[in-house]
């Protein structure tokens, strides 16, 4: 079986995984078990029906925000553990949001590849907002009592409103009651980045998500890495070719934006990209 | 420095496992828990 279908079984497993609590569906309640105490490793909204843990972008934000820390120890701790054991492995495989991603880049119309001099300073904005929206603005911008928002998920993620929003609205009277502009906002976000998707390879993750930003960080560092064998390598950039997040692999193959997919180890011939757990850095000569 | 360099990855795993100590011993888990089991109004885009 091909690389790239395993990673649809994958994903499609961890997606079900992540969002195991049926009745939820059913019920058009969430889950408020114990098990929510645990982030999950994707992007994956505590408000979607049924979610079984908590998005460490939303945790985050929810401890910041809070009056009591301005720093949380204890997310940190989870997103660095889950970066350096698997690095952004991790968007390639388990995130749900980047499996929704994947197959409404399946719809087959024509795509567009992003010119290089929009792509490559875009790639940053995913950082600005890691930092000004995730970190930055639920500590300082606060009201009167000391109490933050989670500004990132209130004001830019798509995945609440797709995942919760809009079956806990469309099915619940009183939250269809309150909504105002800012539903109009997301719904309004939520509709750009599912266009975005059929016509760009992963936008979200290429450009906004700031879990994919932390995680990017690790590349370098986590235990699973990426290698090209330079006796099998011919320099013919047949990986580079079929890469979709434009990651320059024989330069640099465990970029920042690299997901981990795969997909260059199949396109191939020479069998020259190798990936896997390594417990020791190489030693510097 | 070289030995650094070649345990990087452990020091990583051991300041993160570390961390989530900290974190466990300051009670922001249940600040977690405590938001997750909620409807998040922002996140659905209510709130």
């Amino acid at each position: 079986m091909k690389n790239k279908n395993k990673r649809t079984i994958i994903q499609l497993i961890a997606a079900a995984f992540t969002n195991g609590y049926i009745f939820g569906f059913l019920q058009n309640k969430i889950y408020t078990g114990n098990t929510k105490v645990m982030c999950v490793p994707g992007l994956n909204c505590y408000s979607c029906p049924g979610a079984v843990g908590s998005c460490p972008i939303g945790a985050l934000q929810a401890v910041l925000s809070g009056r009591e820390r301005k720093f949380s120890y204890y997310v940190f701790g989870i997103i660095m553990l889950f970066g350096v054991i698997f690095g952004r492995l991790i968007c390639g495989f388990l995130c749900p949001f980047g499996l929704i991603q994947d197959l409404l880049h399946k719809i087959p119309i024509p795509k567009i590849n992003v010119p290089k001099d929009i792509d490559r300073p875009l790639r940053y904005l995913k950082y600005v907002i890691a930092v000004v929206f995730v970190i930055l603005m639920p500590i300082f911008l606060v009201n009167q009592f000391g109490i933050g928002s989670p500004y990132f998920c209130k004001l830019i993620c798509p995945v609440g409103t797709l995942e919760g929003g809009i079956q806990l609205v469309s099915t619940n009277e009183i939250l269809r009651s309150q909504i105002g502009f800012l539903f109009s906002w997301k719904m309004g976000i939520l509709i750009v980045v599912v266009v975005l998707s059929i016509i760009i390879y992963r936008p979200f993750c290429k450009y906004i998500c700031p879990l994919g930003a932390f995680y990017g960080l690790f590349n370098r560092l986590s235990f699973y890495q990426m290698e090209v064998d330079t006796k099998k390598c011919t320099g013919c950039k047949a990986c580079e070719r079929q890469c979709k997040m434009n990651v320059e692999i024989l330069k640099n193959i465990n970029s920042a934006e690299c997901i981990r997919c795969g997909e260059c180890k199949d396109a191939c011939a020479f069998d020259a990209i190798k990936s896997g757990y390594k417990a020791f850095g190489k030693e510097k000569k | 420095m070289n030995i650094l360099f070649k345990f990087q990855k452990f020091i990583i795993l051991g300041i993160s496992l570390a961390f989530i100590c900290i974190g466990v011993l300051r009670q922001e888990h249940l600040a977690v828990l405590q938001k997750a089991v909620k409807i998040c109004l922002e996140c659905i885009g209510v709130g």
